[in-house]
């Protein structure tokens, strides 16, 4: 089955990772947009533990509170957006991604 | 990773000095133990990249500590019937219209020991004394039904139907005849929409609309007609025994009707078609908690920005106000105008953590924090008029009864915590302000305005009443200054119902950026004003503050870069001591003063012809999207790395009766303040108009 994704596009991932903010060329831009469908972004979010501290968290239907991923605490918005991206991509690529 | 384990709330969002204050605390944590404090809120959490919280304690005579209980939160509409005659066999008929048939028992008439509800399955059913007979036939969701019960307790003798109005459905009448138990006691208090709980308040909510109930006995008929009334919280029976009821917890009024057929949209043209109420069992008007105990303000308390600081383990949740000045104050010559009516819409905002592919319109993960995260296990806490009920249908109703979790220093850097930024400049600057609130303007109008030589907009003053908008026309008109320090504002129509004190009334009617949409026919508030838009209602925000909402993106901002009308002689004031082509190219919000929401100069939609735009925006990024208001269809090139027109236009004009306007047109220029301790083109920019804005010396517009 062919990949939602081009795992072979770590240019993108490289994009992003220097610069998640911002302008984006317009395929990383594309494939922002295919991670972030319904169906695809994992209903995601970022919560704030603490004033500089952040852990992704999964919402979730029928009014239940989210789902807190405890386990790593970021120091910024940017590396908990980074981890995002590394879910999706191994959701969507079908494998880690591992920059060079 | 705590949440906070007390919260709180008052009843009003606005104070003067001297005044006593009721706060009303419910302790969540198990020692039932915690410390209150009054404190100035000076700066908000701003990040990083910016000063950080800064609040000042006051001393209001208040105890080291406090004991209390958790309280409980009775959330749900419904309507209830206190007096009735004495009734022997009952016969119970009305109009429903459910929203979520098959979810969970949802009571349609409490009477007694009789209940006429809706099954788990989702069909008409009838109890008495705890039997329960049902016609096993679910109801369809959103479709019109006679549902109809009789009783005689003498016999035990019951029946119930329901009838679906005519229609294309492939849908039949439902309806059973039994015995249930003898005896089962009849009388008040009624209740429609749900059955009363032990100990006060109610349960088993109804979700959908009901109308017309009619109540037979012996040879008596009580009808209570739902389209009498309207934007009060009275429900009438129009017999001679005059058998009205109230309405709690503020179900939706001026809703369509079974009789609506979309050739009225006014419900005042024809009430008969909107003879409906549409309850929910996550409506909440009033927590109705017990108070804990009473705050009195200090008498030399300066106008502000404050909280109740309430804190047990975790986190501390802080219970938001403004202090603004008394009848009898002195006041300064510039106000902040809190934008408590945008506080208060956007209050217990619950869409950020609910499923959704919201980063594509957001340009990056939701963020919250872990009194959010209190809000979303706390569903009876209500929601904000983004959201949307259990059964999809759009929040209108915004009351201040209740916890509210955005009157706060921290969480989303927005409203309240995003207008810090400008009390925490103007404190560092020296320069004397009062704050006062929409709430105070949209009951005082114009003449609170007259009071002050300039008036100062927090960074997102969205949700605007008429009286309000006429109120800063004739500040205007009379020769205000007026600095619109933000983005996206005077865009949504609020209405105040008179029957709920603070509470607001929004919907989203035809066109904008909405979070929900307003059904067909409904457009028209409870208190007969036609909803929407403030642009598509014939008063652009343009009109008033020369720019109105052109695009959001909520990744990252940019900076303004001069216009050639910067160095008009007109506009020379603004710029003094700027060098720099560019401004705001840094900031605590995405490194740039212009973003989030931004406005943009338009004469076509009544920007002044003479106004000049100083500054503009540009390099904002793939995130930020043209509003489709806009548009008139969809199209490709809308974003901001592709369409000239997303950006943030700085504008200023003069008025003819001496005064002036200077707008920003964006939310995040606020936050660009504190950059590099206070020291930066923004901070001078801002410093000159407000200098110049003071001097009483009048502002004269060009020669046309």
């Amino acid at each position: 089955m062919t990949p939602a994704i081009d795992p072979r596009r770590l240019d993108l991932a490289a994009e992003y990772r220097a610069k998640p903010f911002g302008r984006h060329s317009p395929e990383l831009q594309a494939l922002l947009n295919v991670m972030r469908r319904a169906e695809n972004c994992q209903d995601l979010i970022l919560v704030s533990v603490a004033p500089g501290k952040w852990v992704l968290g999964q919402r979730l239907p029928d009014g239940q509170p989210p789902r807190l991923f405890a386990d790593r605490v970021f120091d910024s918005l940017e590396d908990g957006e980074w981890e995002a991206f590394k879910r999706r991509w191994r959701a969507l690529a079908g494998e880690e991604l591992k920059l060079p | 990773m705590k949440t906070p384990s007390v919260v709180g709330y008052l009843d009003r969002l606005f104070f003067h000095a001297g005044e006593k204050a009721a706060v009303r605390v419910s302790v969540l944590d198990p020692s039932r133990r915690y410390t209150a404090e009054l404190v100035r809120m000076v700066c908000g959490e701003t990040g990083p990249k910016g000063p950080g919280l800064k609040e000042e304690k006051i001393q209001a005579g208040l105890a080291a500590q406090y004991e209390g209980t958790e309280q409980p939160t009775p959330v749900g509409s419904y309507a209830i019937v206190e007096k009735l005659p004495s009734l022997r066999a009952v016969e119970l008929s009305l109009l429903a219209w459910p929203t979520l048939p098959g979810r969970c028992e949802q009571t349609m008439v409490h009477l007694g020991a009789l209940r006429l509800f809706l099954d788990a399955a989702g069909a008409v059913a009838l109890s008495a004394n705890a039997e329960t007979i049902s016609t096993d036939r679910p109801l369809r969701p959103c479709w019109w039904y006679r549902v109809t019960a009789r009783y005689d307790p003498s016999t035990g003798a019951a029946s119930v139907t329901s009838m679906p109005f005519a229609g294309p459905h492939n849908d039949r009448r439902g309806a059973t005849k039994a015995r249930l138990p003898r005896g089962a006691r009849l009388g008040a208090p009624m209740l429609f929409a749900a059955s009363p709980k032990a100990g006060g308040g109610a349960r088993d909510h109804f979700y959908g609309k009901l109308e017309a109930p009619v109540l037979r006995s012996n040879r008596d008929v009580a009808r209570w007609d739902f389209a009498r009334g309207m934007g009060t919280a009275r429900i009438e029976e129009i017999s001679r025994r005059r058998l009205h009821g109230r309405l709690v917890n503020v179900p939706k009024r001026a809703v369509t009707g079974s009789k609506w057929d979309g050739s009225v949209h006014d419900w005042r043209q024809d009430p008969s078609h909107y003879a409906a109420i549409h309850f929910h069992g996550d409506d909440l008007h009033d927590a109705r908690w017990m108070p804990s105990f009473a705050l009195k303000l200090p008498q030399d308390l300066k106008s502000g920005f404050y909280a109740i600081k309430l804190q047990a383990s975790g986190p501390p949740f802080y219970v938001g106000f403004i202090v603004s000045p008394g009848p009898r104050a002195k006041r300064a010559k510039l106000a902040v105008l809190a934008s408590t009516v945008t506080y208060l819409a956007y209050a217990n905002y619950r869409r950020r953590m609910t499923p959704g592919p919201l980063e594509l319109a957001m340009g990056a993960l939701p963020t919250v924090d872990m009194t959010d995260i209190l809000l979303a296990r706390h569903p009876e806490f209500g929601n904000s008029t983004y959201d949307v009920h259990r059964d999809g249908f759009g929040v209108s109703y915004a009351s201040i009864r209740r916890p509210l979790f955005n009157m706060r220093p921290g969480g989303r850097f927005w409203n309240f915590a995003m207008d810090l930024c400008l009390i925490d400049w103007l404190d560092h600057e020296g320069i004397d302000y009062d704050v006062i609130t929409d709430h105070e303007l949209h009951a005082q109008g114009a003449g609170l305005l007259k009071r002050y030589r300039a008036v100062m907009t927090g960074s997102h003053p969205e949700y605007y009443s008429l009286e309000m908008l006429k109120a800063c026309e004739g500040f205007l008109a009379a020769g205000g200054r007026f600095l619109y320090m933000g983005g996206n504002g005077f865009y949504w129509r609020v209405t105040f119902p008179g029957a709920y004190p603070g509470m607001i009334e929004l919907r989203r009617t035809e066109d904008g950026t909405r979070a929900w949409a307003e059904k067909p026919g409904q457009y028209y508030h409870s208190t007969g004003e036609y909803g929407g838009l403030w642009l598509r209602l014939g008063r652009p925000p343009n009109a008033l503050a020369g720019v109105g909402f052109i695009a959001q993106g909520f990744d990252a901002s940019t900076y303004y870069r001069r216009t050639a009308a910067s160095c008009d002689a007109r506009a020379a004031f603004l710029f003094e001591g700027i060098g720099e082509e560019l401004v705001g190219d840094f900031g605590a919000w995405g490194d740039g003063a212009a973003g989030l929401e931004i406005d943009a100069y338009d004469d076509k939609l009544g920007s002044p012809r003479h106004a000049l735009v100083v500054a503009t925006s540009e390099n904002h990024s793939n995130a930020f999207l043209l509003v489709n208001e806009e548009m008139t269809s969809n199209s490709h090139g809308v974003d901001g790395t592709l369409n000239a027109r997303v950006k943030a236009d700085m504008v200023f004009f003069e008025t003819p009766a001496g005064g002036a306007v200077f707008s920003t047109g964006s939310i995040a220029y606020v936050a660009s303040l504190a950059h590099n301790d206070y020291d930066n083109n923004i901070v001078r920019l801002t410093r000159n108009a407000v200098r110049r804005f003071l001097d009483p010396a009048p502002f004269k517009p060009p020669a046309s």
